[in-house]
């Protein structure tokens, strides 16, 4: 009952935030105002879905509530896959290639790398300060690593690269639009229909054995649904570290149990509200476009600081 | 110290001495301009450029080398935690800070004041570190680098959004993002502090290795543990807030070193701070080599190098000793 509540509110909030968003401050030639601010809502709202629901299966699968896939620099990743393309290929060869091709590439490339780095991590069930540790430093070597690639690129092509490198939630990049929303479509249907298997597995995985799932292919096979929604949210506005664990967070506090048919509602709702009214708030209210990817990083941070010590006092 | 460690420990201070001159003559070398000594026509003469350029570049690597060695040494034995560092605790960070506070409100300030404040907003960032980081259980480890990257971060994403509101992002990309092709004479000297700080560090030396055995066990060794926490904070944020202010951020550089030559010769510091100095201003010109050479003519940063060295080695370090555990 109270989840249904909680629903309601945040659809209502929502809603609010997406009419603000189509319609604060439009003048001029409506008709083309109205399509423009359509595509990037929609490129917004899959990118709010993709993150919510592959960090909150993520979180159940992992059995923890502070890691999360750009935590472990799963979207750093496929970020120095993009420019690993780009190097290998040159800019002309990369710029040629049609947009899906590379999405289907680069998106192929994350999940076979997710499955090698993670999934010994998972089965080794490494201590969790340990593997949040090595994820937030594997995070960083690819960071790094695309930053030293993209300077052995010639200058002229580290533009096509550097496109590629920061979150930009003002403009995403609409040509995969179709295809990413496909894909989230696709992906959020097979975890929904699995959600009771999750909400099982998020009883541990001791208890999910005993009770008769079958886990390393119930593990894997949502790895490589959480890396291509990863892929998704990359593609289109670049990497954000803590937005997944701000928004997976507070739906945790808003929802009264674990099950996961309201936990994926409500966090992909908060995404919606956080992304498209942050979006909102920041290009109208505050006459600042771009900076929302950094709101996000500080608040999100500091949610993961508090996170940290509320475990340590549990 | 026993006689066969004493000769071991020799061997060792030699050969990284030898390393170390080694990579300078290499780092005097390497340029775009060849080296000749009369100097041919529209080119510099052979001691202009060495006195201009590259003695000062060469330089300024050995020195911030060394200074963010001992300083990383310095960070480890105030935390008792041997994966931190200034640029994992949010000590570099807090200097880009203050660096953007003097550009925005003091556009015309000198290096001198810059470093001033620098320093100043590295202490205050790196005391609340400390404070915060000591309330995190110790039988965990991890839970105090994981702590600091985030914070780093959480600082990192202040400046960065003060710095996009002022179109300062430009610079920034300077500060964090160290690198030693801007060094020139007159622009570098600053870093001679750092002999001043590995100094002071050698003369504290015996009383920070007695700290490491934690603040009751030191003070009734008879250690004022306040004080020396202190000066300890002291050395880590000016040594941070110089390499920030002249050459940029350079990652990692702390916690590499003390790691290494605590593996190679043990945790006394008197005898290996030496070492940990030396070993800064190995890995430092070496990355910094690396990233000349790369790319001939063009240059790779050397915060860029060591970005990628850096968190290489930290993951081999972690992963390492759990297989030892």
């Amino acid at each position: 009952m109270r989840d249904r509540i909680v629903i309601g509110l945040l659809l209502c909030l929502a809603l609010l935030a997406v009419i603000a968003f189509m319609t604060v401050n439009l003048r001029g030639n409506i008709a083309f105002a109205l399509e423009l601010r359509g595509i990037r809502l929609a490129a917004l709202v899959t990118v709010a879905v993709a993150i919510a629901l592959s960090t909150v299966t993520f979180q159940t699968i992992t059995g923890n509530r502070i890691l999360t896939p750009s935590i472990m620099g799963l979207d750093a990743l496929y970020q120095f896959g993009q420019v690993a393309l780009v190097f290998a290929l040159g800019g002309l060869g990369y710029v040629s290639l049609s947009p899906q091709l590379k999405f289907g590439m680069e998106a192929s490339a994350l999940m076979l790398l997710a499955m090698v780095i993670l999934w010994p991590a998972l089965k080794s069930r490494m201590d969790l300060t340990l593997m949040l540790l090595a994820g937030v430093v594997i995070g960083g070597l690819f960071r790094s690593l695309t930053n030293l690639l993209a300077r052995l690129i010639d200058p002229q092509e580290f533009a096509v690269a550097q496109r590629a490198m920061y979150a930009n939630f003002s403009a995403p990049n609409t040509d995969l639009l179709a295809i990413a929303a496909l894909v989230t479509i696709l992906a959020g249907g097979f975890l929904f229909s699995r959600r009771h298997l999750l909400d099982i597995a998020a009883l541990g995985r001791d208890t999910a054995i005993g009770l008769g799932v079958d886990w390393n292919r119930l593990v894997l096979l949502q790895l490589i649904t959480v890396s291509l929604l990863v892929a998704v949210s990359t593609a289109l506005v670049g990497p954000v570290t803590f937005f997944g664990l701000l928004i997976a967070a507070l739906a945790e506090r808003l929802t009264s149990s674990r099950r996961h048919a309201s936990v994926f509602v409500v966090a992909m709702l908060l995404g919606v509200i956080v992304l498209v009214g942050g979006q909102t708030l920041l290009q109208h209210g505050l006459g600042q476009a771009g900076t929302l990817s950094v709101v996000v990083d500080f608040l999100g941070g500091l949610v993961f600081i508090l996170l940290l010590f509320a475990r340590r006092t549990r | 110290m026993s006689a066969i460690a004493d000769t071991h420990h020799r061997r060792v201070m030699i050969g990284a001495g030898l390393c170390l001159a080694l990579l300078v003559v290499m780092s005097l070398a390497i340029g775009v301009q060849e080296l000749s000594l009369s100097g041919t026509e529209g080119t510099m003469p052979f001691a202009d450029l060495m006195a201009i350029s590259r003695l000062p570049r060469t330089l300024a690597a050995v020195l911030c080398g060394a200074g963010l060695a001992v300083a990383g040494q310095i960070m480890q034995t105030l935390t008792r935690n041997r994966f931190v560092e200034p640029s994992t605790a949010g000590t570099a960070q807090s200097a880009a800070l203050g660096i953007l506070i003097v550009t925005l409100f003091l556009p015309a300030a000198g290096l001198g004041l810059k470093a001033l404040v620098a320093s100043g907003c590295a202490l205050a960032g790196t005391a609340l570190f400390l404070a915060t980081a000591h309330r995190l259980p110790p039988e965990q480890p991890h839970l105090v680098p994981l702590f600091g990257l985030v914070y780093g971060g959480v600082v990192g994403a202040a400046v960065t959004y003060v710095a996009w509101q002022t179109d300062l992002l430009q610079y920034l990309d300077i500060w964090t993002n160290g690198e030693f092709s801007g060094v020139l004479k007159g622009r570098y000297e600053l870093l001679f502090v750092a002999v001043v700080i590995v100094a002071a560090a050698m003369l504290i030396a015996d009383r920070l290795t007695i700290m490491a055995l934690g603040e009751d066990q030191a003070t009734s060794l008879g250690i004022d543990y306040r004080r020396m926490t202190q000066i300890g904070l002291v050395l880590v944020s000016v040594m941070s807030a110089l390499s920030v202010v002249v050459v940029g951020l350079i990652p990692f550089v702390g916690l590499v070193v003390p790691n290494l030559v605590s593996r190679i010769s043990g945790d006394n510091l008197r005898g290996t701070l030496p070492l940990v100095a030396l070993g800064g201003a190995i890995l430092v010109l070496a990355s910094d080599i690396a990233g000349r050479v790369m790319r001939f003519p063009y240059e790779i940063p050397v915060g860029t190098v060591m970005g990628v060295i850096g968190p290489a080695v930290f993951l081999w370090f972690i992963l390492r000793e759990r297989r030892d555990a």
